[in-house]
């Protein structure tokens, strides 16, 4: 089963890179009013149940995949519910 | 089971990509003590460490975050076991990072706010010189030593921020005007909450020759050394 998970800097943690993307966007006559970076991971899990992959892709996201002081995460499955 | 020692074995572990190991090794040897590079696939501290240094460098090439890989370094459980039995640990630069995304240190390290690297003295000023980082420092005192980081700026929230400072856990804060990454509330260096561990940005040990300007880093590692010798003095 395919997923992907979404990482994000939490709200109101400030975002360096985000803040530099926004104003480079600026710069290039884009309206952007704020910018935030994440990060995205692909994954392919050897297991096809949706329920137990979804558990255990919250158990990779706990462990190392986020830092849950600054970061949020998303897991969306693919190949599945 | 350990005897007291002259030089206290310091045992200094490290990684694909740690660069400051050697550095760390040859100033600790400076300031009394016997330096022992251990590699991170070992699942044991040598036999007579009576402290362990993290030191500086890009382990796993600052993949992911930075020190969130090398926490699963099997040598990272022997210093979790380590600390946990009340073993003296430091965690310089790259080590802050990796003992706070293991959970021995509070806080986390992010990218500096000005998204530079930045390499130069700046001043800290010890905010608790009852430490066994800091003992051989007065409270109050400034010293001068290098930073090095891109990654340097240390975060915490309020609640854990109002909470660290209640237990007196930040010892070390950088002077007035000299924070060189945008760390909350100036801290360059927290203990936890017993006191055994510790880890900080600046590098003590590019700082203990006096041939290359400040001799500062030794009153840091010296510190250690004097706390190894004193649980190297108790069997364990």
């Amino acid at each position: 089963m395919k997923a992907t998970v979404l990482v994000r800097p939490k709200p109101g943690i400030l975002d360096p890179q985000g803040q530099a993307v926004q104003s480079s966007l600026r710069h290039l006559g884009f309206a952007v009013a704020e910018a935030r970076v994440g990060k995205l991971v692909e994954l392919e899990v050897e297991i096809d149940d949706a329920t137990e992959a979804r558990a255990e892709l919250e158990r990779m996201c706990e462990q190392l995949l986020a830092n849950p002081l600054i970061e949020s995460y998303e897991i969306e499955l693919r190949d599945g519910v | 089971m350990s005897v007291e020692r002259e030089r206290p074995l310091v045992a200094v572990p490290f990684f694909p990509g740690s660069n400051d190991d050697r550095d760390a090794v040859s100033a600790l040897e400076r300031v009394g003590a016997e330096g022992r590079r251990v590699w991170h696939d070992e699942s044991v501290l040598p036999d007579g460490t009576a402290a362990v240094v993290l030191p500086g460098g890009f382990s796993y090439g600052d993949y992911l975050r930075c020190g969130a890989i090398a926490r699963f370094s099997p040598i990272m459980r022997a210093v979790t076991a380590f600390a946990g039995d009340g073993g003296v640990v430091l965690g310089i630069c790259n080590g802050f990072q990796i003992l706070t995304e293991a959970g021995l240190l509070p806080g986390v390290l992010r990218a500096n706010e000005s998204l530079s690297f930045v390499c130069r003295d700046v001043r800290v000023r010890v905010e608790d010189a009852g430490s066994a980082f800091t003992s051989r420092c007065a409270d109050g005192q400034e010293l001068t030593i290098p930073v090095k980081h891109g990654e340097g700026c240390w975060f915490a929230g309020d609640d854990l921020l109002a909470e660290l400072e209640a237990n007196g856990q930040i010892v070390l804060r950088y002077a007035a005007g000299e924070n060189p990454n945008g760390a909350v509330d100036d801290v360059a260096g927290v203990r936890n909450a017993v006191g055994n561990v510790f880890g900080l940005m600046p590098h003590p040990e590019h700082a203990v020759d006096p041939l290359l300007g400040s001799t500062d880093g030794a009153l840091i590692l010296g510190s250690l050394v004097d706390a190894a010798r004193l649980s190297a003095a108790v069997p364990v």
